[in-house]
């Protein structure tokens, strides 16, 4: 399983791409590998500014829902809307083409306590 | 947890292995939607060893099956299969279950395998006549291979001429080498096939030999993911989910198998319900606004009034939508009828459809 190690890393199983206060979030290849086929990806928070651990929308894969979380507190200013109609390039390209949800961080030196890659790893036991 | 003889070959294979009714079970190995594809338009295989099967002998076996089973298992002959179910004395059903004929006085019942140990103790408390009973499932293993081109993927094992075999008919055979083989053209899947029950000890080398001689058709192993995903676009009930020990067969859609040409557990009240019409019905619905139904959801009417609940719901992978059943109050039970999922605090609009959702 691949976790590159320019990104960082949830417990809840999001990665974070950060460029200066804009944090790019998808769920890992782990998540998407447990989850199986995903069918639905339900994001309706475009514009909403939400705390850090608040859900911001929901993954559906064909026999269970996951809640999505959110890494850092922030407005939500784009989501990925090619998985409106290709909700399994999460399945397929889950730090590329899966991406969901751009991120205008309220305080960027939150993204500091993420985990990095090899946390992760640990802690998901790869 | 219980293992099935095939438990190591799932784990071999990579299969994600979850705890389903105590055993542990492959749910998916190469994902949902290929499975379900390749059992839709070629042929794959479950382990269902996990099932439950009971034999019923004696002169009395067939009296015993009458009382306790809702339909008219006296229409069998010997190779016929019958679709029942075991109603309570409550108005709800203790289980579904195939009944097999396989002389006039030997039966073989197939029971879910969460309700093992209840059916058993079910019949036996009827059993007022000393039909002998036994209970086979830990020593038989069921594989079903399901799929449009289950006859040719297994031809080669057997001289039994598969094609020819009825849906809902049985025989017993050679199969892969071993005699005395119970192959029977049944399943869950409605993509047509075969469920092939036999010991334990051969287990391996049936598989074996399956996946051999279906290796030309593109033969794979399917989880018990797709078997619900393929369940479901059927409109096929599943204990616990749709049917349970609170809902009668005549509310869920199963007064084809309640047959009031004999006597059996509440039959009298379940009659009254048929001429009286029930409060509520199972129905199927197709999601018009986007989300996926769950077990669980609330159902509502167009002001928000709560008239039901989902009982099962998916996205559908052969019609790629969102499809689901579920009990609703009879008035919004008609096909066409507008109904709302409650998603997540959405109400979500869904219709009333007839079934099945796949149509070949």
């Amino acid at each position: 399983m691949n976790f590159p190690q320019e990104l960082k890393y949830t417990k809840d199983h999001e990665w974070v791409s950060v460029q200066g206060d804009i944090a790019t979030i998808g769920i890992t290849d782990f998540a998407q590998s447990e989850l199986g086929d995903i069918v639905y990806v339900d994001i309706e928070t475009v514009g909403e500014t939400i705390e850090h651990e608040q859900v911001f929308g929901t993954v559906e894969a064909v026999k269970t829902v996951s809640d999505l979380f959110m890494p850092v507190s922030g407005e939500i200013i784009e989501f990925n809307k090619a998985l409106d109609t290709q909700p399994e390039l999460v399945n397929t390209d889950p730090y590329g083409q899966g991406w969901m949800v751009k991120v205008k961080m309220s305080d960027p030196a939150q993204a500091n306590s993420l985990l990095s890659a090899d946390a992760y790893r640990s802690q998901i036991g790869a | 947890m219980k293992q099935t003889a095939l438990t190591d070959q799932h784990i071999a294979l990579g299969a994600k292995m979850v705890e389903f009714a105590g055993y542990n079970m492959p749910v998916l190995y190469s994902g949902i939607n290929d499975e379900h594809e390749t059992v839709r338009k070629k042929v794959g295989v479950f382990d269902v060893s996990h099932m439950g099967e009971f034999i019923l002998k004696g002169s009395d076996a067939l009296d015993l099956i009458q009382r306790v089973t809702s339909n008219d298992a006296s229409k069998l002959t010997d190779g016929k299969v019958q679709y029942s179910c075991l109603p309570n004395a409550t108005g709800g059903i203790v289980d579904d279950l195939l009944v097999y004929r396989i002389d006039e006085a030997t039966y073989m019942l197939v029971v879910n395998a969460s309700n093992i140990e209840k059916d058993w103790n079910w019949i036996q408390s009827h059993n007022t006549k000393g039909v002998e009973m036994h209970n086979i499932s830990d020593k038989t293993s069921l594989l079903a291979v399901q799929g449009p081109d289950a006859v040719k993927a297994l031809q080669s094992l057997t001289d039994v001429d598969l094609a020819s075999i009825e849906y809902y008919n049985f025989v017993k055979g050679t199969f892969a080498g071993k005699s005395n083989i119970l192959i029977s053209a049944t399943g869950y899947t409605g993509a047509g096939g075969f469920e092939i029950y036999f010991e334990n000890e051969h287990a391996q080398h049936i598989w074996n030999e399956v996946f051999k001689s279906g290796a030309p058709y593109g033969i794979k192993p399917a989880g018990l993911g797709c078997r619900d995903t393929l369940r479901l676009e059927m409109g096929f009930c599943l204990y616990g989910n749709d049917i349970d020990d609170t809902t009668s067969p005549i509310e869920a859609g199963l007064g084809w198998i309640t047959k009031f040409t004999k006597e059996f557990t509440n039959s009298a009240a379940l009659k009254k319900q048929k001429e009286d019409g029930v409060t509520r019905k199972l129905v199927a619905f197709e999601m018009i606004d986007r989300g996926i139904p769950r077990h669980g959801y609330p159902i509502q009417d167009a002001n928000g009034n709560v008239i039901g609940e989902v009982t099962s719901g998916t996205q559908s992978p052969s019609l790629q939508k969102a499809i689901g059943m579920g009990y609703v109050t009879t008035a919004n039970s008609k096909e066409g009828s507008e109904i709302y999922i409650n998603v997540r605090d959405k109400g979500l609009k869904a219709s009333v459809v007839k079934l099945p959702f796949y149509k070949k």
